[in-house]
């Protein structure tokens, strides 16, 4: 199982991730950022584009 | 013998590429080429939070250093070598010290350097942003007190200026012909941008540029011999700006002075098409912001895109159009990429989307744009089209519902063939 982890210490919501994988990152109302903490296999590609798209690499991918 | 693809450039466009090279199952040699000293790291950071509060060297470049994909292990890097030659037809470059390399595919990612204010003065105490020692350098110059000229109110110069106040220095920014970011986010913002910058403490001048260095005596001199450094600046106007520190943003160029000699067009960046491919090349992309190319999205022509989502968006689209033309199999559909950038000026997040510069009508979607830090949005259309949108101050799932609108205004017609 692919488990995500994002440094809510770095995070800074700018909501690039929820436009690369939206099935996994997503932006609620107050602007903050909400994600599943495992994913399928058949997502890993989007989660790798959301790590590339994070300004402040938040994002971790442990498999 | 495996084939070798090199990459000249070894800043995030060179690793992108990389990585993207890979993702389009490129599996034989991976060679980076670039004067860099470092990895490749990640530069907004160096006009803000970095310039605030850098720690030591170590730390500094620790926070910024990209983080790698697995599949970028078995790239072979020369970093400090900057690519001084290309013979496309021969298909070799040479490096500085004279070595030279056989490629079978290229990727031009050799990105781009400040551009400097072309009037006489002093060099030293004048500074710009752009590696990670300009802006190590330059945070041990921002004492509080310290009188800070900046020139240039693009973003560098805006985070740079909000940056120097937030640190206790006295602030003066010559804007220069436009306003506070106007390209990217138009006249009506960024009015607005220069309303709030004022409120906060910096003092903006419109409408002015640089005509002179002022020289200033450097207590002990330098070790080139010298001994005057920049003591601030003369306006177009006349008026003399005293300054212990003066900073430069007045953007870049492009360089692309190895490829010369080549017939290629360098006249701002490297014209490509639609796919990234080098035109009047082969076997040879661009990516990040030396690239020029077709905005389909606007159907304004080829130009080039200087946002940090660039090496991305660019290497997405170049590394499968070389992988397929290496193997000889047809180019992918080239994607035409939604660009989207962001600044933060004493922590109020701006966040674009699209292409706000060529629009014909800019409308207030919410808020007051005269207030940025209370919150706005403003569309730009384009022939009655929404090619842009821009929120300030305002939360990201708001920038997601902008940005959705954008998408779904779409790409015109008579565009989505259009050659270079």
């Amino acid at each position: 199982m692919n488990t995500i982890d994002v440094d809510r210490s770095l995070c800074d919501n700018h909501g690039q991730c929820a436009i690369a994988a939206p099935a996994v990152f997503r932006m609620n109302a107050e602007g903050i950022l909400e994600y599943e903490a495992t994913v399928e296999d058949a997502l890993l590609d989007e989660v790798e584009e959301a790590i590339d798209v994070c300004p402040v690499q938040a994002i971790f991918l442990k498999n | 013998m495996a084939r070798r693809i090199i990459v000249a450039g070894a800043s995030m466009g060179g690793l992108r590429a990389a990585e993207q090279l890979r993702a389009a199952g490129w599996d034989e040699e991976i060679v980076v080429v670039g004067d860099e000293a470092h990895p490749p790291y990640n530069r907004p950071p160096l006009s803000k939070e970095l310039l605030a509060a850098p720690g030591s060297a170590e730390e500094a470049l620790a926070s910024v250093l990209l983080r790698q994909r697995r599949s970028a292990a078995d790239i072979q890097w020369r970093l400090g070598t900057a690519v001084a030659a290309a013979d496309l037809a021969a298909r070799t470059v040479t490096l500085a010290g004279g070595e030279e390399l056989a490629y079978d595919g290229l990727v031009v990612a050799t990105g781009l350097r400040p551009a400097r204010v072309p009037v006489p003065g002093p060099r030293h105490g004048r500074h710009v942003i752009r590696r990670l020692e300009d802006a190590l350098g330059l945070h041990r110059e921002l004492a509080p007190g310290a009188r800070v000229v900046v020139v240039g109110s693009g973003f560098i110069g805006c985070e740079a200026a909000a940056t120097a106040v937030s640190l206790g220095c006295r602030v003066t920014l010559v804007e220069g012909s436009g306003g506070p970011m106007e390209r990217p986010l138009g006249k009506r913002l960024s009015d607005g941008v220069r309303s709030f910058l004022r409120r906060r403490g910096v003092k903006c001048v419109p409408q002015q540029r640089v005509v002179e260095f002022l020289a200033g005596d450097a207590a002990g001199g330098y070790d080139d011999g010298t001994h005057l450094r920049c003591a601030g600046v003369r306006l177009a106007d006349g008026t003399e700006v005293p300054a212990d520190v003066v900073i430069e943003a007045v953007g870049s160029h492009p360089n692309t002075e190895w490829l010369r000699g080549n017939g290629l067009d360098l006249s701002d960046g490297v014209l490509c098409d639609g796919s990234l491919r080098v035109v009047g090349a082969g076997h040879v992309v661009a990516v990040g912001d030396i690239a020029r190319y077709p905005d389909r999205r606007t159907g304004t022509g080829a130009r080039r895109v200087e946002h940090w989502a660039t090496p991305a968006d660019t290497a997405k689209i170049a590394a499968p159009a070389l992988v397929a033309g290496l193997n000889g199999t047809g180019a992918p559909e080239p994607a035409a990429p939604l660009p989207s950038f962001w600044t933060d000026i004493f922590a109020v997040r701006i966040q674009g989307v699209g292409s706000p510069a060529p629009a014909d009508r800019i409308d207030v979607l919410e808020g007051d744009p005269d207030r940025p830090e209370d919150g706005a949005a403003l569309g730009y259309y384009r022939a009655g089209r929404l090619i842009g949108a821009v929120t300030s101050a305002l939360p990201a799932d708001k920038q997601l519902h902008y940005r959705r609108l954008v998408t779904d205004a779409g790409i015109p017609a008579d565009s989505r063939l259009a050659a270079v």
